[in-house]
């Protein structure tokens, strides 16, 4: 039996990735599991582990060079000999975008949907190239002409530069188009007093550092009061399925996290049943990784809800643009201190605005409202004397 | 490099490993004295002598029952069916017997049985079938059906030398009209490997046998009109030679599949269905086969003429691809 190992398809939109480096070389015997190579993808650095038990017959794809996902890399020869089987090293992520769906008359082979799929081709855009097959059918070689002339370098003006997409910048900007194309976006907005956290935070952040060995910032107190309110509204954590809403019991929460070249959101797993410290500790440690480039592919899929911090670039309010399939997400601008009015009097406070984009397909602003202030609840109600 | 026919290269195979190993022995009707029905074994008699080329009676069940118990005694027999229309004479003995021993008793069967087959010789219903998928359905025999004179001798090379029965179709058509360069050293083609005659990235042409000689006219006619078919001899119909098929399917995303043989549960279905098992995602177009209708080989030549597929027939089909 031979397996085949191809380039895993770590996030719904990656196109391609680089192999680092391979642990065995050809005609060495590598178990199941084990460390077989690196690879570097758009979004991160990630060993692979054998898909089987065998001897690594073929490297078809050495150091240094990049291919689409899903290209064959190598070949080991399994023990067992019994029937033909081809193994992806990692199982499609959960949600995966599978192939492109068919809209209306126009059918497509799985040839075009595959490479339409792995050149991030958006559906709208498939049914817009011309066909030249059988009524006017999208064959792969139109579909490879038209991937040909859109990945040309156009020539730069006088006065212009130009800079090609990397995959990475591909990725973000088909998620945004196909997100905002996916998802009618409606943004609502509510203002909450930090002040409690912020006394807390300053009184106890040197001791929880050490304590913990991670910074305590304002993150894991929204996280945490974002996580009661999902509970008590599971509409917004929640997928979408074209016609269908998907509740979903677990609560990961995606956290984005800037990076020189892009962003990425690494996802926080079964945070309904974490502490304070722990969602500190976690959160510290997934967004340190992905600004190292050390995520593994599990680690980047299943998020049900996701956070996006405004506040780090100096942003009081944003609308920031849904994960797909997720309902809604959430951004967090900066704690500032303002005067505000408290009864008759005006006092300074450390305020931040909570700002909600949801899918106004299945979440209506009477929902988003009640959401929001159950989060805002959550946080001005914390005891800043707790220990 | 000098060329010979597909019928001399047989004879040369048969000649050099009987020259070189006294374990190897032939066995058939009229092989001796007459030198076989299409003489290929013309003088080896003289040559061998009657202990080692066997005039059989007209008894397929039995020389094939013979060749089996020499071959367990440690004997290399190469039987000769005239044709292999009468192989069906001897079916028990290949398949219950020969392909099954060694799985039952752990004793190998190093026989090889040579079946001259086809059509467009005008031979009737019972000199012209392509009985191939009778054996390729039944575990324990090694099937193949070589379609140039180097692949003929390099596989029946291959075939004497291997410990398992292998069947071993020759196309009679080919035996005089197939004419190609043959080095004049000891070399095989091994079992089990398929061969890109030819190279292109629009579909993959995938046949064996005398439909390779249709299948090169018929590309080199869609090369004219721009589009570069891909053909694959099989060479070996089992086992048979995925990798080489699925690389093929994967460049090209198109795929005609010719063959002689009845297109029912013929070998044809068989690398359709590996084909959409296993690289359906890379199928830019349905995969189509193209082989004789489900009825008896007509002994008229102008019927006989349109039941076989030929070079237009496949130019016609691999035009409605190119176009789909």
């Amino acid at each position: 039996m031979t397996i085949e190992v191809v380039m895993p398809q770590m996030g719904q939109s990656v196109a391609e990735g680089t192999v680092i480096q391979w642990f065995k070389q050809e005609g060495e015997p590598v178990e199941q599991d084990e460390a077989l190579l690196t690879i570097n993808t758009d979004k991160i650095d990630v060993e692979i582990p054998s898909p089987g038990g065998g001897i690594l017959t073929r490297v078809l794809v050495q150091a240094g060079e990049t291919v689409p996902v899903l290209t064959p890399l190598a070949y080991i020869e399994a023990r067992e000999t019994d029937r033909r089987r081809t193994v992806s090293p990692s199982p499609a992520p959960h949600g995966r975008a599978g192939p492109i769906p068919e809209e209306g008359a126009r059918l497509h082979s799985p040839a075009v949907l595959e490479l339409a799929e792995r050149h991030g081709l958006t559906p709208s855009e498939l049914q817009e190239i011309p066909g030249t097959g059988r009524d006017g059918r999208v064959t792969k070689k139109d579909l490879l002409a038209y991937i040909e002339q859109r990945e040309k370098v156009a020539v730069p003006r006088a006065g212009e530069e130009i800079i090609p997409f990397t995959p990475m910048r591909r990725a973000i900007a088909e998620h945004m188009v196909r997100s905002k194309q996916t998802s009618p976006h409606a943004t609502a907005i509510i203002e909450a007093d930090m002040t409690s956290i912020a006394q807390f935070r300053e009184r106890e952040k040197a001791a929880f550092a050490e304590r913990w060995g991670c910074p305590l910032t304002f993150m894991p107190f929204i996280t945490q009061a974002t996580v009661r309110a999902l509970k008590k509204y599971p509409w917004l954590n929640a997928w979408v399925d074209s016609d269908r809403i998907v509740l979903k019991q677990e609560i990961n929460i995606g956290i984005a996290v800037a990076l020189a070249d892009g962003l990425i959101v690494p996802v926080l797993k079964g945070a309904e049943a974490l502490s304070l410290s722990e969602i500190a500790q976690r959160s510290d440690d997934l967004t340190r990784r992905a600004r190292e480039k050390h995520l593994m592919p599990t680690e980047v899929q299943g998020g049900t809800f996701t956070l996006n911090n405004l506040g780090v670039s100096g942003i009081l309010l944003a609308t920031p643009i849904i994960v797909q399939p997720q309902a809604a997400t959430l951004g967090i601008g900066a704690v500032a201190r303002r005067p505000i009015v408290v009864g008759n009097v005006v006092t300074i406070r450390s305020m931040t605005y909570l700002c909600l984009s949801f899918d106004h397909r299945v979440i209506d602003g009477a929902m988003a409202g009640q959401f929001l202030q159950e989060i805002k609840a959550g946080l001005e109600g914390f005891d800043p004397t707790r220990k | 490099m000098p060329e010979i026919t597909y019928l001399e290269a047989i004879r040369q195979a048969l000649w050099e490993e009987m020259d070189q190993n006294e374990q190897v022995f032939l066995l058939g009707e009229d092989i001796g004295t007459y030198g076989g029905a299409f003489k290929i074994t013309k003088g080896f008699l003289e040559k061998f002598g009657e202990d080692r080329v066997i005039d059989t009676p007209l008894s397929e069940s039995g020389f094939v029952g013979a060749a089996i118990g020499a071959a367990l005694m440690g004997m290399r027999p190469v039987v000769e069916m005239q044709f292999a229309d009468f192989i069906s004479c001897a079916f028990d003995q290949i398949v219950n017997m020969a392909a099954k021993h060694h799985y039952r008793l752990r004793e190998p069967v190093p026989l090889v049985i040579r079946a001259p087959y086809g059509g467009r010789l005008h031979a009737g219903p019972f000199h012209s079938q392509c009985p191939e998928a009778w054996f390729i359905h039944s575990p324990g025999l090694k099937v193949v059906a070589p379609a140039t004179p180097y692949d003929a001798k390099g596989l029946l090379k291959a075939s004497i030398r291997d410990p398992n029965p292998v069947i071993y179709f020759e196309h009679k058509y080919l035996y005089r009209h197939a004419k190609g360069e043959v080095p004049p050293e000891d070399y095989i083609v091994p079992l089990g490997q398929a061969d890109v005659k030819r190279a292109g990235a629009d579909i993959s042409l995938i046949t064996y046998g005398a439909m390779v000689q249709q299948a090169f006219q018929a590309a080199d006619q869609m090369s004219e009109q721009g589009v570069e078919v891909e053909l694959v001899d099989v060479r070996t119909l089992y086992p048979l030679d995925t990798d080489t098929i699925l690389t093929s399917v994967k460049k090209t995303g198109k795929v005609l599949i010719v063959h002689e043989a009845p297109q029912v549960c013929g070998i044809g279905a068989e690398i359709a269905a590996v084909i959409a098992e296993d690289v359906f995602r890379y199928l830019d177009a349905p995969v189509v086969r193209l082989t004789a209708p489900h009825t008896p080989v007509p002994f008229s030549p102008p019927l006989e003429d349109y039941y076989l597929p030929n070079a237009t027939k496949i130019v016609a089909k691999l035009t409605d691809l190119a176009s789909y």
